[in-house]
């Protein structure tokens, strides 16, 4: 076991053991065409922490999100939610996919959007009811877009999309959160929204994890950090793990510019 | 111009082929798949041809049932080349049907001397013949009516399309949307597909006489492209379509009979001219549009520059 695991392997240690982790990762290994793109992961993320998702392009950090969803086939290894598999607690589990990687020209209005959280709770044949649909609406109020209701969802702006999106994300109502890069190319309004919106559920309760790729607002975001290039680096406290030398061996010698950025928050604290 | 009750047949069975076509064709082309259809309505010729050969019966159950097996192998065989022959998904489907399709040609023309089903209306059916084949006879206030067996084949595909489209319409919207939220919700994208994939293989097969194999191919996907231009909202998109697909089967039997004879020939293929109006109604369309077409979009460019 390497050093940076120690802080999660206390903290699991510590937790109350009879409540069962939102998360844990044993042994995971994915791999297209025989080539891994993620190896031997093995994570666990305690309850209630902003968990960023942390390293360069093509380190596995969507494959990562995507395994533990059962969207892609695992070619080793098990994840628990909450101590079981996700098939028996997908109903407790939310998903904020990327925003690339939907068709906006799809003929539904933001609402319908949002609306679409409620259907995983309401099985075959059953309708969108007026009580979720009042949640929907709910949901588009708190992140600011109650006046965009029935626009189709090409007219709104990428930060009003990747909003729509959150918006269907709290509807889901769930207790675990994965976010794939709900930060990529928005305003700056939708930033604070978006961290405004994180800090609420974290405050509920909810545990939520982020892939994130803006390294100099992480410690100021998040309060655990998963780093990430095919294997895990290092995972922890974000203040504990995210260092100089995590972030060299998460990025290389390759990304300098991050590198410095990185230097400057570390420095900075 | 003269009209029969074989015309009023001709437009009815084109209609209801249209619209049952248009109803699945709006989710080909809202997942980006509308070369499925294409590739399904010409793959389940070997599996009509053998359907046809063994039982000597044209829309016999065993013809759909084997239509259905062969529409979702299309799309399995269509994933599984893509992903272990190094090809992208367009040309995993190209080789796919084209070699079914090929097959099926095979099997018709060696099975040629035995059974009338002939290559030309294998490609553009023949639709000014089904009405001939009546299979009912009931009395409807006082009138006598001979009801084609195309017909009722075709109410009977567009009633189950209608039942599908409505019963899972949650589900085609989520999965068609966001597959992968879907999936992670537990609705089961994979199950909508291969269900939306036989339903395409067995509705082309009903319309196999009436409008052959690649008029099939419009009627799926020109009505439904053009509702998407007209609206913003799903239902109506299907609305919609079904709509468009009536007025181009009523519009396209029409035509085939005045127009020829303006210029001085015989009445012409109607399948053929009910894909050439449903072209010109999406030209009209994609023009004027109110929101998407591209000269309102012009007019209110320049009114934004001014």
């Amino acid at each position: 076991m390497s050093p940076e695991s120690d802080p999660f392997i206390q903290v699991e240690q510590t937790g109350s053991s009879s409540k069962s982790l939102p998360l844990k990762i044993r042994d995971l290994t994915v791999a297209y065409h025989r080539k891994p793109v993620i190896w031997d992961i093995d994570l666990s993320i305690p309850e209630g922490k902003l968990v960023s998702i942390v390293g360069p392009n093509g380190a596995g950090k969507s494959t990562l999100i995507k395994a533990c969803l059962d969207l892609i086939p695992r070619t080793s290894g098990e994840v628990s939610i909450y101590g079981q598999s996700y098939k028996k607690r997908r109903k407790r589990v939310g998903y904020v996919p990327q925003r690339e990687s939907v068709d906006w020209d799809f003929p539904v209005s933001a609402l319908d959007v949002v609306a679409m959280g409620t259907y995983g709770k309401l099985g075959w044949f059953r309708r969108v009811s007026k009580r979720s649909k009042a949640l929907s609406m709910e949901a588009l109020e708190r992140v600011g877009l109650a006046d965009y209701a029935h626009r189709q969802i090409s007219q709104l702006s990428g930060g009003q999309q990747q909003r729509t999106f959150l918006a269907r994300a709290l509807v889901q109502d769930a207790d675990i959160y994965f976010m794939d890069e709900p930060f990529a190319a928005v305003d700056a309004a939708t930033e604070r929204a978006i961290v405004e919106l994180l800090k609420e559920l974290q405050k509920r309760g909810k545990t939520v994890l982020v892939v994130h790729h803006d390294l100099a607002t992480v410690p100021q975001y998040f309060d655990w950090t998963v780093l990430l290039n095919m294997r895990v680096v290092a995972v922890g406290p974000t203040n504990e793990v995210f260092t100089q030398e995590n972030l060299r061996r998460t990025y290389g010698g390759k990304l300098t510019l991050f590198t410095q950025a990185a230097n400057k928050v570390v420095q900075s604290r | 111009m003269e009209w029969y009750s074989i015309d009023t047949w001709i437009v009815v069975i084109g209609a209801l082929a249209a619209g049952a076509c248009a109803l699945l064709g709006n989710f080909l082309v809202l997942r980006k798949m509308s070369m499925m259809g294409d590739a399904i309505s010409h793959a389940v010729l070997p599996g009509l041809a053998i359907a046809f050969l063994v039982t000597g019966a044209r829309a016999s159950l065993s013809m759909f049932i084997g239509a259905a097996i062969v529409g979702v192998l299309t799309a399995v065989f269509t994933q599984w080349i893509s992903r272990f022959g190094k090809v992208d998904e367009g040309a995993s489907m190209g080789i796919v049907f084209t070699t079914l399709f090929a097959l099926g040609l095979l099997l018709i023309v060696q099975g040629a001397d035995h059974v009338d089903l002939d290559p030309s209306c294998v490609l553009y059916g023949a639709i000014e013949l089904t009405p001939l084949d009546v299979v009912w006879r009931p009395t409807l206030f006082g009138y006598f009516i001979e009801v084609p067996r195309a017909a009722l084949v075709l109410v009977g595909v567009a009633l189950l399309n209608t039942v599908f489209v409505v019963a899972f319409f949650k589900e085609l919207r989520i999965s068609s949307f966001d597959a992968e939220l879907a999936t992670a919700m537990g609705i089961h994208s994979k199950l909508m597909h291969y269900l939306l994939m036989s339903l395409v293989a067995v509705t082309t097969v009903a319309c196999f006489e009436a409008v052959g194999s690649i008029i099939v191919i419009a009627m799926l996907i020109v009505p439904a492209a053009t509702a998407h231009l007209l609206t913003d909202r799903l239902w109506l998109m299907v609305v919609l379509s079904v709509l468009i697909a009536i007025v181009s089967a009523v519009l396209g039997h029409l035509s085939a009979l005045i127009l020829p004879a303006c210029f001085g020939f015989a009445d012409t293929s109607t399948s053929g001219m009910m894909a050439v109006m449903a072209g010109l109604i999406f030209s009209t369309v994609v023009l004027f549009a109110p929101k998407y077409g591209v000269l309102p979009r012009l007019v209110r460019k320049t009114e934004a520059v001014r």
